[in-house]
């Protein structure tokens, strides 16, 4: 980034910033289409082996920034939970068929 | 990049994924500057449906056969080449324009295209536009591919598409080999570029990431060439455009040409009579 384009006036340097950052998106979609869906579906895979939580307060989000992204993992676990529960049902994967319609996923920009 | 080092020549398509940035032009431009330095080529239309290679090279009244005839067996592939009249070791094979695009398979398109590779030094194939069976087809026996782009958000962002497709896609790809990718800049405005207008060029290679071909500024000579039938190399060969295509041309042949943007020269009766003239 040099200093002429600080300098530089009109949309281009908008168009590029805008172009950087969808095209980020882009190629994660592209190369692996489903990529949240299989993030999900693993990650409480792994967790609902111990501990036992709600599908319905699960949120999964995927932030973007300049730079870098983010990942973020929202799992209410009630307080009541206690690592018998964990011990007793260690196979356990908190979520059936109907996993789709209660997980909230979002694409988050971050600009 | 130069040829390959056997007696086949060199299997380049020419591809965007957007429509109307000048992938046909190109195919032809090349394609002449090529054969008028000497080389023997072929170029081919995948835009099965809406053929206009043809049309671009002045041939449309010559069509007899097309490939889709050529991977049926209707025709041989010697019946459906048609030479250039302006320059003899130019040859087209035209595309259909009442099949539609299922009407090719990848192994009748496999078969003409190693068939062509034997007997010509380029073999260039014009894609259509889009990710379609056509789009893929024509790339999926590609060497090397020529990413057509203009410096517009919605063509990079399709050309950037297309290079993923080019390396997972393609027939090359799948065997663990590197697809060579170039990029051809067209309609390329400099002194918007310089006003922050339009995205420079440094900017379209630094999101890509690909190795440059050549940069085609945006000029008039384009249109007049498409509209007289003749590829704008040999239609004016001193024009910007055709100098930047010639230019790209020869580093496709492994030379080592400095990168300019070619301008329009204007005479004194050009500058005097301005657009009239032009």
């Amino acid at each position: 980034m040099s200093l002429f384009y600080f300098f530089r006036r009109g949309s281009a340097p908008i168009a590029r910033e805008r172009l950087k950052i969808l095209l980020a998106h882009d190629r994660i979609e592209c190369s692996h289409p489903d990529l949240l869906g299989v993030l999900r579906e693993e990650i409480l895979a792994v967790v609902g082996r111990h501990i036992s939580f709600e599908p319905d307060n699960v949120r999964i989000r995927l932030g973007r920034c300049k730079t870098t992204s983010t990942l973020a993992v929202d799992i209410e676990i009630p307080n009541g939970c206690r690592q018998s529960d964990v011990v007793l049902r260690p196979n356990r994967l908190p979520f059936g068929s109907g996993l789709d319609s209660n997980v909230s996923t979002t694409n988050q920009w971050v600009i | 990049m130069g040829q390959a080092g056997d007696d086949k020549g060199q299997v380049l398509v020419v591809t965007s994924g957007k429509g109307g940035v000048g992938k046909t032009t190109s195919t032809a431009a090349l394609g002449a500057a090529l054969a008028h330095d000497g080389q023997k080529v072929v170029v081919v239309d995948f835009d099965v449906g809406l053929r206009n290679l043809d049309l671009v090279l002045g041939a449309e009244r010559r069509v007899v056969f097309d490939l889709i005839n050529v991977i049926n067996g209707f025709a041989k592939l010697s019946q459906a080449l048609i030479r250039d009249k302006r320059l003899t070791n130019l040859y087209l094979l035209p595309a259909s324009q009442t099949r539609d695009k299922d009407a090719l398979t990848e192994e009748g398109v496999a078969k003409v295209i190693e068939e062509l590779r034997t007997n010509f030094d380029w073999v260039i194939c014009d894609s259509p536009a889009g990710i379609e069976r056509g789009a893929t087809l024509a790339m999926r026996y590609a060497d090397a591919a020529i990413i057509v782009t203009n410096p517009e958000v919605s063509s990079v962002r399709d050309s950037d598409r297309i290079i993923g497709l080019l390396d997972t896609t393609t027939a090359k790809a799948e065997r663990g080999e590197r697809i060579n990718k170039h990029l051809l800049i067209t309609r390329y405005n400099t002194s918007r570029a310089a006003r922050g207008e339009m995205l420079a060029i440094d900017d379209v290679l630094e999101i890509l990431s690909c190795p440059l071909l050549g940069i085609i500024p945006e000029s008039k000579e384009v249109m007049r060439a498409s509209n007289v039938g003749s590829p704008v190399t040999l239609n004016n060969a001193l024009s910007a455009p055709a100098r930047a295509y010639f230019d790209a041309a020869r580093r496709l042949k492994g030379k080592d040409i400095p990168m300019l943007v070619p301008s329009e020269s204007r005479s004194f009766l050009n500058t005097l009579f301005g657009r009239k003239a032009a």
